[in-house]
């Protein structure tokens, strides 16, 4: 292989720009080639679901403004995405024809909303929230609409729900499993999320059945709620996503929810790297198979590869950490909720600020932080250290979480 | 369109206009200033923008609020009197000639 060949990155979204950053801040800047599926230059996906959303005079924010790359002596493909990938002639095709040779190869293709097969795949009032490009079109459809629905209260479709409502929207939201946030977060704080946004005028629906839809020409007028038909004006899909692996798949690269890579994030070619939302990984220390949709990995993930990319691969064993703002809740997890956990409550100084923190068997292993930013950092570093304060002590609200570091 | 001045923590300098309206973080970023990571994209929920603003300016900077104030003790570098969140600094045509210090590390 030859080391001082082209980087060729697939994908522009976190993984792809922090890399992009990365290998420049390392002055490898002038071997990459960005292949970028969209016409934007890489931008800031979070505030899409909520500030975006609100004002349409703001505009997307770019990582990087355009002379930047130029400087790095990055080579940008826009609105071009790859298509193939030749692992034995090392060359990746993109759309428009073109073929470029790698040296390596990095796959940061994201992640696709989730869709319903009995749902045609285009209709004028139904949109999802992944691209820029979908947050304009859903910025004018919420622009337009007094009554939103929004299929999944997962964090994205909660985020919408609660924007939607500081618009002054009617919001219904639809979930069906009996909790919100049923995989991410712990039921006592799902319990607030919910009452809070009830409290705020959203009408949400646990436990429901979602079935028929009724269309008419390019719209859905309705669906059916536990049996009982429910009007549409404007249906949001929170329903998750999906690794995007078309490309890694027709390559015969091994995949199993996400690109599997190694803890260097090597792909089942050593040429290949992948990261971010579409890597499947093995947890530092378990070996069990994560693949985590968040701003924190594709960031950290960025760094990991840099490290494998010069030579000097450093398993990757970063913190996972998220945040969600719905409304006045800004939510901030700092490590994985445990299946097996005990769970404490630290109170804050207003009902509306507090953390719960999980233990399993007298380690700390994850503590959710609701409007309370100070003990969000303070667990990131006990977390990072390994340091497990005892319950009591970790929950006495007159001592500062931060005094156990 | 303020002309901004970044004093990076190896002391060398990189200047700029950057545009009205838009955070300084955003307006650093844009550029590429080493050392301002960014990292939740504005949403002070990272404290990886933390700047020391130069102490002819920080008051004339509105005083941060809660969150910033929170955020601001826990960054990676210790905070000083003049440290602020750059994403939480609007720029407008009133901080034309600011000058900010990076901080030696983020994270």
């Amino acid at each position: 292989m030859n080391d001082n060949g082209p980087i060729v990155i697939v994908g522009g979204g976190h993984a792809g720009a922090q890399l992009c950053n990365a290998l420049a801040g390392a002055g490898l800047g002038a071997r990459v080639h960005l292949v970028c599926d969209e016409a934007e230059l890489p931008y800031q996906r979070p505030p899409l679901s909520k500030a975006f959303l609100k004002d349409a005079q703001q505009a997307v924010q770019l990582h990087r403004a355009e002379p930047w790359y130029a400087e790095a002596g990055i080579t940008l493909h826009r609105a071009d995405p790859a298509v193939a990938i030749d692992r034995t002639a090392h060359t990746v095709q993109l759309r428009s024809g073109a073929v470029l040779p790698y040296a390596h190869l990095v796959l940061a293709t994201g992640a696709v909303a989730r869709t319903l097969p009995t749902l045609p795949a285009v209709l004028a009032n139904v949109a999802a929230l992944r691209s820029a490009a979908d947050a304009l079109r859903l910025r004018s459809l919420l622009d337009a609409a007094r009554h939103v629905t929004v299929l999944g209260g997962g964090f994205i479709g909660l985020e919408i729900a609660a924007t939607a409502r500081a618009l002054g929207k009617q919001v219904t939201v639809l979930e069906s499993a009996p909790r919100l946030l049923s995989r991410s977060v712990s039921p006592e704080l799902a319990e607030h999320v919910l009452a809070t946004h009830r409290a705020n005028g959203i009408d949400l629906r646990l436990g429901v059945k979602v079935g028929d839809f009724v269309i008419d020409g390019d719209r859905l007028v309705s669906l059916s709620v536990d049996g009982q038909p429910h009007a549409v004006e404007l249906l949001v899909m929170g329903i998750g996503a999906a690794p995007q692996m078309q490309l890694a798949q027709d390559a015969g690269l091994a995949c199993e929810n996400g690109i599997v890579v190694d803890e260097a994030l090597r792909t089942s070619d050593p040429a290949i790297l992948a990261l971010g939302d579409c890597a499947s990984f093995p947890e530092h220390g378990s070996g069990r198979r994560l693949r985590l949709e968040s701003v924190q990995n594709a960031n950290d993930q960025a760094r990991s590869a840099l490290a494998t990319l010069t030579g000097q691969p450093d398993p990757y064993r970063a913190l996972p950490w998220f945040w969600s703002e719905q409304g006045s809740l800004r939510l901030q997890m700092a490590g994985l909720m445990p299946a097996d956990g005990v769970r404490h409550r630290r109170a804050g100084a207003t009902p509306a600020s507090f953390s719960i923190l999980h233990y399993v068997g007298d380690r700390l292993a994850c503590v959710e932080s609701v409007n309370a930013p100070l003990d969000h950092m303070a667990a990131r570093k006990l977390l990072e250290t390994g340091k497990s304060p005892a319950p009591a002590e970790a929950c006495d609200p007159a001592v500062p979480l931060k005094s156990w570091i | 369109m303020p002309d901004l001045t970044f004093i990076l923590a190896d002391g060398s300098e990189l200047g700029f206009e950057a545009h009205e309206g838009v955070s300084l973080m955003r307006a650093a970023t844009g550029y590429g200033v080493p050392g301002i990571v960014a990292e939740c994209g504005g949403a002070a929920a990272c404290a990886t923008c933390h700047v020391y603003i130069d102490a002819n300016w920080a008051e004339r900077l509105p005083a941060p609020l809660s969150d910033e104030s929170a955020m601001l003790e826990c960054t990676a570098a210790d905070r000083g009197p003049t440290s602020r969140l750059s994403c939480q600094i609007r720029l407008d045509a009133s901080l034309q000639g600011l000058v900010v210090r990076v901080p030696d590390r983020q994270y």
